[in-house]
């Protein structure tokens, strides 16, 4: 499913952020990225969703490769990602239904087939019943969730998240972890950037650990 | 059929943005509509005159009056003579006595001329020439004017040269004008929609980290771009057909005074879908340079 082979990050200004890194996801397989902050996880996902280049090296989704990839071949890989921010990254002029439903409008699908599907993302991570209010209003966990069924509206082969119980607390990381975890039992390959020990320790899968840009 | 719900989608939420900001988009369309009412009045303006001259007498022609006193022989014979002059296309007679009655019915003269106990007016010609630019009216009638069996001879028509030469100038005008305000109208939607594009960069960095492709995030602006250009033509035709009317209206007096016809033409229904249709596509254009120009540089990072 994803497949790095020797893969170089150099940012402009010389930095460094990866360093020959080899390794390979296979399809359904959940995987957690760990390191300090600044080890390169970040970078790892971008390469992943095609929002970096690799410098030297191969980086192939799905069987294509990230360092080729056409401009106008990136949309239809992003289809099959699921991002998961941060810092959320979710549109405050539109309530929260609005903002699942533009993965949707994106991919053409029917309206009414659109709402239905919304409303089970919503439902999924538990904000049904806020569907109609600005996520500004949500509390830090509700974002988080809300960016998560953004992320799976349109059922995504690969699910990338960057440090999604970040700042959250306890609670609400088991409760994101849950999801994580059933969404791995449907089949979908996960990526989970983290450095949460409890997170790890709780939900045991590979671990590939990165130090300053390089595998260890 | 999905696509049509999505494009029908985009124009509500176009017609929604417009709304939202009322004052620039008011003020936006005004600019719009008063740019382009100035070469589309300029057009109604010709036009207008352009069929005034048109009731008139358009094709040019040149009369020659033969001396009073000249035998029915001589005349048909210089009748025959014109006629094979290689410069002449055409040439009517117009008997002395024709002209007479015509004049007696015609107009107010009559009066002048029932008193009158015998018919004072000549044989008459009239020339129609081969070629109707006015260097080769000049050297015919100029040729005409030296045969000796000719009273008078008149060249009609030099003011309607005059008056479309004039007309040709005022194309040429409006021409330009309409060029130069085009392209301010695309201008102005190039700057709007660039501060759009600035307002909404957010949006389009997670549009695109969530697949958009470019005609997507594209399309909404150039909606925006074509109603816009719209409403200004919209505005642009409002301001016309106002102005036409009032300006009839105050030439009702005036040319009721003077006993004349002249009014200006409204729009015809061709000229109105034709500006509309040029107005949207304008904005339209001027939303495509500013996507094009601006949207490349937002890149999701």
């Amino acid at each position: 499913m994803i497949q790095f082979n020797q893969v170089y990050k150099r940012y402009p200004g010389g930095h460094e952020a990866l360093k020959d890194l080899s390794f390979e996801i296979t399809e359904g397989e959940m995987v957690y990225l760990t390191g300090h902050s600044g080890a390169g996880k970040s970078t790892l996902l971008k390469l992943i969703a095609a929002i970096e280049r690799p410098t030297s090296g191969s980086v192939l989704v799905k069987g294509q490769n990230i360092r080729s990839i056409k401009r106008e071949a990136i949309p239809a890989l992003r289809r099959n990602i699921g991002l998961i921010f941060q810092d959320h990254k979710l549109l405050f002029d539109r309530s929260a239904f609005d903002n699942v439903m533009l993965p949707l409008q994106i991919g053409g699908f029917d309206h009414r087939e659109s709402a239905k599907r919304a409303r089970a993302a919503l439902d999924k991570v538990g904000l049904l019943a806020r569907e109609k209010a600005n996520p500004i209003s949500l509390s830090g966990g509700e974002q988080q969730r809300l960016c998560i069924a953004r992320a799976i509206v349109n059922r995504p082969a690969i699910l990338l998240a960057d440090e999604p119980t970040g700042n959250l607390d306890s609670d609400y990381a088991n409760e994101i972890m849950h999801i994580f975890k059933s969404f791995h039992q449907v089949g979908v390959t996960l990526v989970i950037a983290t450095h949460a020990e409890n997170v790890l320790t709780q939900f045991p899968a590979r671990e590939l650990h990165l130090k300053q840009g390089a595998l260890l | 059929m999905s696509s049509l719900i999505e494009h029908l989608r985009v124009l509500r939420t176009t017609l929604l943005r417009l709304l939202l900001t009322p004052n620039a988009t008011l003020l936006n369309v005004l600019i719009i509509g008063i740019a382009l009412s100035l070469p589309v009045g300029g057009y109604v303006i010709l036009k207008s005159v352009q069929s005034l001259t048109g009731q008139l007498t358009s094709t040019p022609q040149i009369s020659v009056f033969i001396k009073v006193g000249t035998g029915t022989g001589e005349v048909t014979r210089i009748g025959d003579k014109l006629k094979q002059n290689a410069n002449i296309e055409r040439v009517d007679f117009v008997p002395r006595d024709v002209a007479f009655k015509k004049l007696q019915q015609s107009t107010e003269l009559a009066e002048v001329m029932g008193d009158l106990s015998q018919n004072p007016l000549p044989d008459a010609y009239i020339v129609y020439p081969k070629a109707t630019d006015a260097t080769a009216m000049e050297s015919l009638r100029d040729e005409l004017k030296s045969w000796s069996q000719f009273d008078h001879v008149q060249l009609d028509s030099a003011w309607v040269h005059r008056l479309e030469a004039v007309l040709g100038f005022g194309r040429l005008a409006v021409a330009i004008l309409a060029g130069l305000l085009s392209f301010a109208l695309i201008a102005i939607t190039f700057n709007t929609i660039r501060l759009q594009i600035l307002t909404r960069r957010d949006e389009i960095e997670v549009a695109k980290l969530i697949g958009a492709t470019d005609s997507f995030i594209r399309r909404p602006f150039l909606y925006f771009g074509l109603t816009q250009g719209l409403l200004g033509g919209i505005a642009a035709w409002l301001i016309v057909s106002g102005s036409v009317l009032l300006l009839n209206h105050y030439f009702g007096d005036l040319t009721s005074v003077y006993a004349s016809e002249f009014s200006l033409l409204p729009l015809s229904l061709a000229d109105s879908v034709t500006l509309l249709g040029f107005s949207a596509y304008l904005g339209w254009l001027g939303a495509w340079f500013s996507v094009s120009q601006h949207l490349w540089q937002i890149e999701p990072r």
